[in-house]
């Protein structure tokens, strides 16, 4: 799996540490910021896919009203992890988790005796491509409400407002939310994905590949959207895009076939990882 | 040489259809009158229609896809939503191939066995019932097929809303296959509207005008099958007009099908 290829620029590790990788603009604003709370805790996770161990032991912290993005190259486990939060893969009867993820320093989210669609309320997710139900945007919307309350007419149609503000749709969908969500564009679809998700007031947004589908305006609107729904909920993205990694998040996780390898704050993941192999991911000398 | 000879090939096919339809259309449309709709089907050499027949032939269609319908479906949905590496679904799949390729004529006589010997006489009820056993396994077929192209990120997407497996099946994923389910629906009811041999061993025929489905009652496929082999030229005329009805109403239904499961791709 590993591909060793020519680095594109000698890096030379200097005293200084200038950011590993140019093309990274990004600003780092080194205001003392209060210790997060942690939101969830992966102690010692284990996957398996049929007799395929797909995660090594994983340990982890993501941090409540932060971005943690999970990087690393196709195949490492980055997407697993993110669906244990959920317990997602229990869709499919050969995939088991074992370890324990705590969410809020209580609940265990792989004990079997968890009601699962509780969790999931309170754990929304988004995917690589955007799936709008065939049904009209305002549908889309209440769909996910409708599993967990009975709201008036009139209540429904603020909180489908809400949602649709949050997620940045609002003002392109207010005259047509009678209209099928399979006819916006994949950009609008995703951020539809993303209003249906925040409905039902999660606590915790799983974010898989959400911008991989989409073109850059379509991305950056996305990206955009999430460090203003950061402020209201804790956000995991797995992503295969460094830049977008340097660019959304508060940290950085680093997998590679099924281990993590560093876990750290964005800044210092990208400007001074702790290990040699963080660095040659970066400067992309592997993945 | 292979694209001249399959092209000749097709040639030959589609000559056959265009002459057996153009026969068709040619004495059909010329036996086909108002009265044909206005009058019961008539004793030989006096004048007479096939309204019997035609509402005889709608009312078991009827009945025999309200039957076959929700049966196919909710057997279809347990294939493709409950039945993966499952024996019994295995099976189940299985029968219903054979049951899709059985001939005709055996449903005919085993529900001349199981009905209308256990009843004593031939009925509607025996008729519309041979009917729904060819419709099911048209539509579990069709039903399991749609519900497997409902995208698995689809599924994925409700459960993660912490939508139940039931409500995922019956809000999400027959919504997506719905006009595909309907196609597989239309196409059960083109099939088993000319079907003429299970009726022959059921509803056999009433030579009057009968709602009653606990008697034999007139069909189409039936008429036509004893007006054609008549020797009397008012009959055979019958049986023409009466084809072409036939024909007609299956092309009607495979045009309605075909727009509706375009539909669904466009939505």
């Amino acid at each position: 799996m590993m591909t060793v290829s020519e680095p594109p620029q000698t890096s030379s590790p200097s005293s200084e540490r200038a950011p590993l990788l140019p093309a990274l603009q990004v600003d780092f604003d080194d205001q003392p910021e209060t210790p997060p709370e942690p939101k969830i805790e992966v102690e010692k996770v284990h996957f398996y896919y049929g007799k395929t161990h797909a995660l090594k032991g994983i340990d982890l912290t993501i941090y409540a009203n932060r971005v943690t993005a999970f990087i690393g190259p196709s195949g490492c486990g980055k997407s697993t992890l993110l669906r244990t939060f959920n317990r997602m893969y229990e869709l499919y009867p050969k995939q088991r988790a074992e370890g324990r993820i705590i969410l809020d320093g209580t609940v265990d989210l792989l004990d079997p005796r968890l009601d699962l669609n509780l969790l999931r309320k309170r754990v929304g997710m988004v995917f690589q491509a955007p799936t709008p139900f065939p049904m009209s945007i305002y549908e889309n919307i209440a769909f996910g409400v409708r599993l967990y309350e009975r709201l008036r007419p009139a209540e429904m149609n603020e909180r489908v407002e809400w949602a649709l503000h949050k997620a940045a749709l609002w003002n392109e969908v207010k005259d047509k939310l009678k209209q099928s969500g399979r006819g916006l564009s994949g950009g609008q679809q995703q951020r539809l994905c993303i209003a249906r998700a925040i409905a039902v007031k999660p606590e915790v947004l799983l974010l898989d590949e959400p911008t991989s589908a989409l073109d850059p305006i379509s991305t950056a609107a996305i990206e955009e959207l999430i460090q203003e729904l950061v402020e209201d909920y804790t956000v995991a993205i797995v992503t295969h895009n460094l830049q977008q990694a340097a660019r959304v998040a508060d940290y950085i996780a680093l997998f590679y076939i099924g281990e993590l390898v560093e876990f750290n704050d964005s800044k210092t993941m990208i400007t001074r990882p702790a290990k040699k192999q963080t660095e040659d991911y970066i400067t992309g000398r592997f993945g | 040489m292979a694209l001249t000879l399959s092209v000749a090939t097709m040639a030959i096919g589609l000559a056959f259809l265009a002459w057996i339809l153009s026969t068709l259309a040619a004495r059909g449309l010329a036996a086909l009158r108002p009265v044909v709709f206005l009058q019961s089907t008539p004793p030989p050499g006096s004048a007479g229609g096939l309204i019997n027949a035609i509402f005889g032939s709608l009312l078991m269609t009827g009945v025999g896809i309200l039957v076959g319908g929700p049966v196919g479906i909710l057997a279809g949905t347990y294939l493709a939503e409950f039945g993966k590496g499952n024996w019994f679904a295995e099976i189940a799949r299985f029968v219903n191939d054979i049951l899709l390729s059985a001939p005709s004529i055996i449903i005919g006589l085993f529900v001349y066995a199981v009905m209308v010997a256990q009843m004593g006489h031939f009925s509607g009820w025996a008729g519309a019932m041979a009917l729904a056993i060819i419709a099911i396994p048209i539509v579990v077929r069709t039903t399991e097929s749609m519900l497997l192209l409902v995208p698995v990120s689809l599924r994925e997407a409700a459960a993660a809303l912490g939508a139940p497996r039931w409500k995922v099946v019956t809000l999400i994923a027959f919504r997506a296959a719905r006009s595909g389910i309907l196609t597989g629906v239309l196409l059960a009811v083109a099939r088993v509207s000319g079907e003429t041999a299970p009726l022959l061993f059921t509803a056999l025929n009433n030579q009057f005008w009968s709602a009653n489905m606990n008697a034999p009652i007139a069909n189409l496929p039936v008429v036509i099958f004893q007006f054609a082999m008549s020797p009397y030229a008012d009959w055979v005329k019958l049986a023409w007009a009466g084809s072409l009805l036939i024909t007609l109403s299956v092309l009607v239904l495979n045009i309605v099908a075909r727009i509706v499961f375009r539909q669904q791709k466009a939505g």
